[in-house]
């Protein structure tokens, strides 16, 4: 088991190393030059009207030719100052505009996110688990109907447009409109979870739509096999033939479809945190490639690539551990 | 074997019985795969009627509609739903009727050609990468890993912003990158194929390979590919409508669905709660259709969930 799971890790150097190239190339690609972006800010604000497009590449470190950023951003080859501070030495670098490490102003909005990760995920399985058992263990009858459909309605249903629905109605029925200026969860803890709770849950009906439809078509393969026969013909009750023994064995994959949504926790949800107005990791991933800003989008995409292949491994080592009909190799 | 047989050439008639039962068999696939959609699929034949009236719907959007889409009558601006506007109108008075006929148009566009390169993407490097196997598969799949590693919206997203905005972007981001995702499940239905006698005995008697790919492998793996094109297209449709909600994807005064929700949408969705309603109401109802044709699809070709053993199942509960 170690051995594989070492594995496993070392596996995870070759695609990091890949991404991380996809990652700073396609961000240099951009069109629309951070640069002239800058100065047209700087001659409207009329600050450092002296800045010429040279001091200022220079000033961002942009003058040097795109492999040398490329090995300074990773940390293989050192910075102007003749220091190594790269990915390999945890620094992502600064943000362009916000003069802040791009490390920092991703922890700061991560708890949002995952917040609203977390309510999405709760939600999901609430909503996927009694559907997706029911509509298994009563197929093709009409309450099977129903809940595949409401599924299916799940994940057909356009999330942004019933966010902006949820904008629309309410004031006009009721007079009440979600919070649009975001609550710390500091300051008072029911308005936050007031503002968080509409988003997360529209967020987790898509998810829980996935999770049904996968939970249901797993069922179904297990109810079919010969353990399930000989639990009915022992004379086991319908729950612990169902709770027991099909669902136990139907729910790994299902894990691994949870362990999946981790990716989306910490990416944020760009449309809800929009709409919601939430400074989330979202927001900020949306700003930043409005503005440009190589190093924060570097940073932030690294950081989901990173999470995701971690959570990858450790999901098939859950896998793993949880099911011994699955051999490591 | 006899799953095997089928894919020798029907001239080899004159073997024994396997050959005429399995061609015989071949012969009514699509008629048994119609009936049994209409037969045992209800919601699967209503998601087709929906998929076939919006594509109708599109391609015939200019006799259809009742208005252009760019025409602009200041004087019905904000206008409620009423008997010459049946949807209202939008802030700039456009028929918001006319404008979702049309985006129909475009959704359709999206989803079919996005499909399609997600299709023909997902074969060639699933079915090149699982039949090659080896050095090549391993780098190939490191690619899709990486790919595969953010969550697409976000993907969708950058890669927009370095290509720029338009039709033509969007359906070939939304295809490729989809079809780079797609490719994995190819890959192990391709993986599957490649065991097979038949394959070996092509090998062995010098068969080009793209004839192999072509085929010996793709018309087997015809069920996935089709499944997945369904259920792409739905896909193809919403994730559209997220880039140009976002305004990165289609941009005004084109109408699709996501535009139309887009910022004059927002502004004056508390005058006009109607801008806001139809497009999603058109996008929603378009997604469903797809899906629940899709999963009919799915279930009907899906071995696995075949047989009476289902029903088995069901009744043994119903007796206790």
């Amino acid at each position: 088991m170690a051995a594989y799971a070492i594995r496993r890790l070392l596996l995870i150097i070759p695609t990091f190393l890949l991404i991380s190239l996809l990652v700073f190339l396609s961000a240099r690609f951009i069109p629309g030059d951070v640069i002239d972006m800058m100065l047209a800010q700087m001659n409207t604000s009329g600050t450092a009207a002296d800045m010429t497009r040279t001091n200022l590449e220079k000033a961002l470190g942009l003058d040097a030719p795109v492999y040398v950023q490329y090995f300074r951003w990773l940390g293989v080859a050192p910075q102007k100052n003749g220091e190594y501070q790269g990915v390999f030495e945890g620094n992502f670098g600064k943000s362009l505009w916000k003069n802040e490490d791009v490390s920092k102003l991703i922890v700061e909005r991560l708890p949002i996110s995952i917040e609203l990760g977390i309510l999405a995920i709760i939600t999901a399985i609430l909503v996927a688990f009694p559907i997706g058992i029911y509509s298994a263990i009563r197929q093709d009858t009409s309450g099977d109907y129903i809940g595949r459909s409401l599924a299916i309605l799940f994940i057909s249903v356009p999330s942004f447009w019933i966010a902006t629905l949820i904008f629309v109605y309410p004031p006009i029925w009721w007079g009440w409109s979600p919070p649009i200026q975001y609550i710390s969860i500091a300051k008072n803890f029911g308005g936050n979870l007031l503002q968080f709770i509409i988003p997360g849950f529209i967020t987790g009906m898509v998810m829980g739509g996935t999770l049904m439809r996968m939970l249901r078509t797993m069922m179904l393969e297990t109810l079919r096999q010969d353990y399930i026969r000989t639990a009915w013909a022992k004379g086991l009750k319908e729950r612990a033939v169902i709770f027991r023994h099909a669902l136990k064995n139907a729910l790994l994959p299902v894990v691994t479809i949870i362990g999946g949504m981790i990716s989306m926790v910490i990416a944020g949800e760009i449309i809800m945190e929009q709409i919601f107005a939430l400074p989330g990791v979202g927001i900020l991933t949306f700003q930043a490639l409005g503005q440009r800003d190589y190093p924060l989008i570097q940073g932030i995409t690294m950081l989901l690539a990173l999470v995701v292949l971690l959570s990858n491994v450790v999901v098939d080592l859950v896998y793993a551990w949880i099911d011994p009909r699955v051999q490591y190799r | 074997m006899n799953k095997n047989t089928q894919n020798i050439s029907p001239s080899a008639t004159t073997e024994g019985f396997p050959i005429e039962r399995a061609e015989e068999k071949r012969h009514s696939t699509f008629v048994d795969l119609a009936t049994r959609l209409v037969k045992e699929k209800p919601l699967g034949l209503v998601g087709g009627i929906i998929v076939l009236g919006l594509f109708l719907i599109g391609i015939f959007a200019n006799f259809i509609a009742p208005y252009g889409y760019n025409d602009m009558v200041l004087s019905d601006r904000l206008s409620p739903p009423s008997a010459t506007h049946l949807l209202g109108t939008d802030n700039m008075g456009r028929d918001m009727l006319s404008r979702i006929i049309y985006g129909a148009r475009i959704s359709m566009i999206v989803g079919l050609a996005g499909a399609a390169i997600s299709a023909v993407v997902g074969f060639l490097v699933g079915g090149v990468s699982g039949y090659f196997g080896g050095k090549f598969d391993m780098i190939f799949q490191r690619f899709v890993d990486a790919i595969m590693c953010f969550p697409s919206l976000i993907l969708y997203l950058a890669i927009m912003a370095i290509i720029g905005q338009g039709l033509v972007p969007v359906i070939l981001v939304l295809g490729i990158t989809t079809g780079f995702m797609a490719s994995r499940t190819i890959r192990s239905a391709v993986l599957g194929i490649k065991q097979n006698m038949y394959i070996q005995a092509a090998e062995a008697t010098g068969t080009k390979t793209l004839n192999i790919l072509l085929r010996h492998i793709l018309p087997n793996i015809m069920p996935v590919i089709i499944v997945g094109f369904t259920l792409t297209v739905g896909s193809m449709i919403l994730s559209e409508a997220m880039l140009s909600f976002l305004g990165y994807g289609i941009p005004p005064p084109m109408p699709t669905w996501g535009n139309m929700l887009q910022g004059s949408a927002r502004r004056f969705m508390l005058q006009a709660p109607w801008m806001a309603l139809w497009p999603g109401v058109a996008l929603a109802l378009a997604v469903y259709g797809i899906n629940m044709f899709g999963d009919a699809l799915r279930d009907l070709w899906d071995p696995r969930l075949r047989g009476g053993l289902g029903r088995y199942g069901k009744v043994k509960i119903k007796k206790r």
